[in-house]
């Protein structure tokens, strides 16, 4: 055999961007039909009476919700670890046969979790709980897919050669642990199958139907503390990771700070952990832990701006480069739409603010400027620079990048601005009332004057849509090109027109 | 003391002692500027821009020789 030199292998990272692609598309695609479902509620049965049980927003919405938070942003999530890890410990995956093997199986085994939740959703299988839906035989599976993660990422730094541990990889490992500890607790669960009798009764319980382990205000607790950390371990924790390794690299900058980055990791890891009660205002909780939840949301503001600030200063002196490049436009915009969102989440999380902001389109629209401009953009700009030193190939087309971000941003702002008015004005109709307390307006009233804001918003999300679409035939007209290039050493990936 | 009590009381002391902890680093980074074994902690930032499979570790693995 020749004796070639070693290389990174980017094998598992490369199977990743597929469903990162893929299952963006499957998520986002569900996102526009179901943001249109409610501008034009006539959709949710637009394919037949027959198939609205399948076709209808409640039906829909986890999935749109799983699937992008679950299937793009955890792939992009794997696809990146797979390529920054091995460079940043200095070690290849081709080094380690056992790790190669975990590798895939933790690939297999994850694309046969997406598809039984896919199924499962589809046909009403459902906890109920936001962002935890997946009954009891497809959490276990989901468990063994991420401690399969865990020794790829133990693994692989037990073999380095870089004896530090880079901050990326502060963030992975955060985003390992956080997760493991938040979906085990929030998922205790027993199939009723199990609390009903079968003996006595007759089998009124169900194999596949489950109850949490909690009940009334725990449970609430439980699954806020849960789905606001899965916001910090999922939205934020692993994507600052990404920006930490690809906006330096991209632009062949050291980050501004290194010291800062350490500072804000944990001044993150400290403060996100106490904040989810924000979720659970003027609910039943205790109220000194609804008042714990919005001090520590506001405190929240300092380690947040800290790594986005940090990132934008990465760029000082060099600005020119932002002009130049469109993916690090993607990036230096994925920084600001954080320090965005991180603003706007503390001012709502003040109990004044969310009295008016809660179960309004205001919070999504909230969602939203931070999945789609902090975590899309970032995953996107991240298998950008991937795609050439994978694929060993130039990047197909940087206009084609150009018109993407601009459609995409477009996209994003018509998203959160007809979110913002149609929120606020929700909110003031809902508690408006005359001199004797009886309400100003019913329910279909707001339903009424928020249908030009819903129409909007399926459009931006359409466009959002359309510039992912644009980037699927970027990368795919990148993978089968045939203009070979090296660009494992290069900083700034090299674009064809 | 009750249980709530108790809890309370450990929930304040562990909020003091990881702000304490917290501003403590802050104050070691900024004033050591290197860490235990010599290194500028902004020199990590090189881990980064210097990640090819043969590029020099900032900090190699002891059994590992630099070359
Ligand atoms: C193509 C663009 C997208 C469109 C049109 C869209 C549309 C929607 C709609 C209509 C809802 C339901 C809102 C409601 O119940 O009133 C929703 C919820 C949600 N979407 Fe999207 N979405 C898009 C992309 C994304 C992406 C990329 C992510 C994450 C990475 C995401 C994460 C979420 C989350 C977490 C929720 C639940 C929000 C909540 O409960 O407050 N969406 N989306
Ligand atoms: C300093 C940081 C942040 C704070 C303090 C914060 C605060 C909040 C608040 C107060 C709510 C509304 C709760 C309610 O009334 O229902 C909320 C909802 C939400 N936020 Fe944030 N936010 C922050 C950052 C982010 C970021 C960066 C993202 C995503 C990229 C994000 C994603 C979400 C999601 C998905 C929800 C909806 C949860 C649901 O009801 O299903 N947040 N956030």
């Amino acid at each position: 055999m020749e004796n070639r030199p070693l290389e990174y292998d980017y094998t598992v990272a490369k199977m990743f961007m597929l469903t990162t692609i893929i299952l963006g598309i499957v998520g986002m695609a569900i996102g526009v039909f179901i943001a249109f479902e409610l501008a034009f509620p006539g959709l949710n049965t637009v394919f037949g009476e027959g198939l609205a049980e399948y076709t209808n927003f409640s039906r829909l919405r986890p999935l749109h919700t799983d699937a992008v938070a679950f299937g793009f942003t955890v792939s992009g999530i794997f696809a990146t670890w797979f390529y920054v890890g091995q460079r940043v410990l200095k070690v290849s995956m081709a080094e380690s046969k056992f790790l190669m093997f975990i590798g895939k199986l933790q690939f297999w085994l994850y694309v046969i979790g997406v598809a039984a939740v896919v199924v499962s959703l589809f046909m009403g299988y459902t906890t109920s709980k936001e962002y935890a839906e997946f009954e009891w035989p497809i959490d276990i599976a989901i468990v063994v897919v991420w401690v399969l993660w865990g020794v790829s990422i133990f693994g692989l730094i037990g073999i380095r050669r870089e004896k530090s541990l880079y901050i990326s990889v502060w963030y992975y490992i955060a985003t390992f642990l956080g997760v493991a500890m938040l979906y085990l607790f929030n998922n205790m669960e027993v199939p009723t199958m199990l609390a009903t009798s079968p003996a006595g009764e007759g089998a009124i319980g169900d194999w596949m139907h489950s109850v949490s382990m909690y009940a009334g205000t725990n449970d609430a607790l439980v699954q806020w503390w849960y789905g606001h950390n899965a916001v910090a371990f999922v939205f934020t924790v692993p994507i600052i990771a990404m920006i930490y390794y690809f906006l330096p690299k991209e632009s062949g900058q050291a980050i501004y700070s290194y010291k800062l980055s350490l500072l804000s990791f944990w001044g993150l890891m400290f403060v996100y952990l106490w904040a989810g009660g924000h979720h659970l205002l003027f609910s039943t909780v205790p109220d000194w832990m609804q008042t714990m939840g919005s001090i520590f949301s506001v405190i929240l503001i300092l380690p947040s701006w800290g790594s986005a600030i940090n990132m934008l200063l990465t760029m000082k002196g060099e600005w020119q480069q932002v002009a130049a490049s469109p993916l690090i436009k993607f990036m230096v915009l994925a920084s600001t739409f954080y320090m965005f969102s991180t603003l706007e989440g503390p001012i709502q999380a003040i109990k004044s603010v969310n009295a008016i902001a809660h179960f309004t389109d205001w919070i999504v629209g909230h969602v939203h400027d931070g999945t789609l401009g902090w975590v899309g953009f970032m995953i996107i700009a991240a298998l950008y620079h991937m795609a050439p030193r994978v694929f060993k190939r130039e990047l197909y087309s940087k206009s084609l990048m150009a018109a993407q971000f601009w459609i995409q941003t477009l996209g994003i702002v018509l998203y959160f601005t007809s979110m913002w008015i149609a929120g606020i004005t929700q909110g003031m109709m809902w508690r408006a009332h005359d001199e004797f307390g009886n309400l100003a307006y019913s329910f279909i009233d707001t339903v009424d004057v928020l249908h030009p804001y819903y129409a909007l918003r399926g459009t931006g999300g359409l466009l959002y849509l359309a510039g992912f679409f644009i980037f699927a035939y970027n990368i795919y007209k990148t993978w089968t090109s045939n203009k070979e290039v090296d660009a494992e050493r290069l900083n700034a990936s090299p674009m064809g027109a | 003391m009750d249980l709530n009590e108790f809890a309370a009381y450990g929930y304040f002391f562990l909020v003091v002692f990881l702000v304490v902890g917290l501003y403590s680093y802050i104050y070691h980074l900024y004033k050591n500027r290197k860490d235990a074994t010599g290194v500028d902690y902004e020199h990590y930032s090189n881990m980064a821009l210097h990640d090819d499979i043969d590029s020099t570790p900032v900090k190699p693995v002891s059994h590992e020789k630099e070359n």
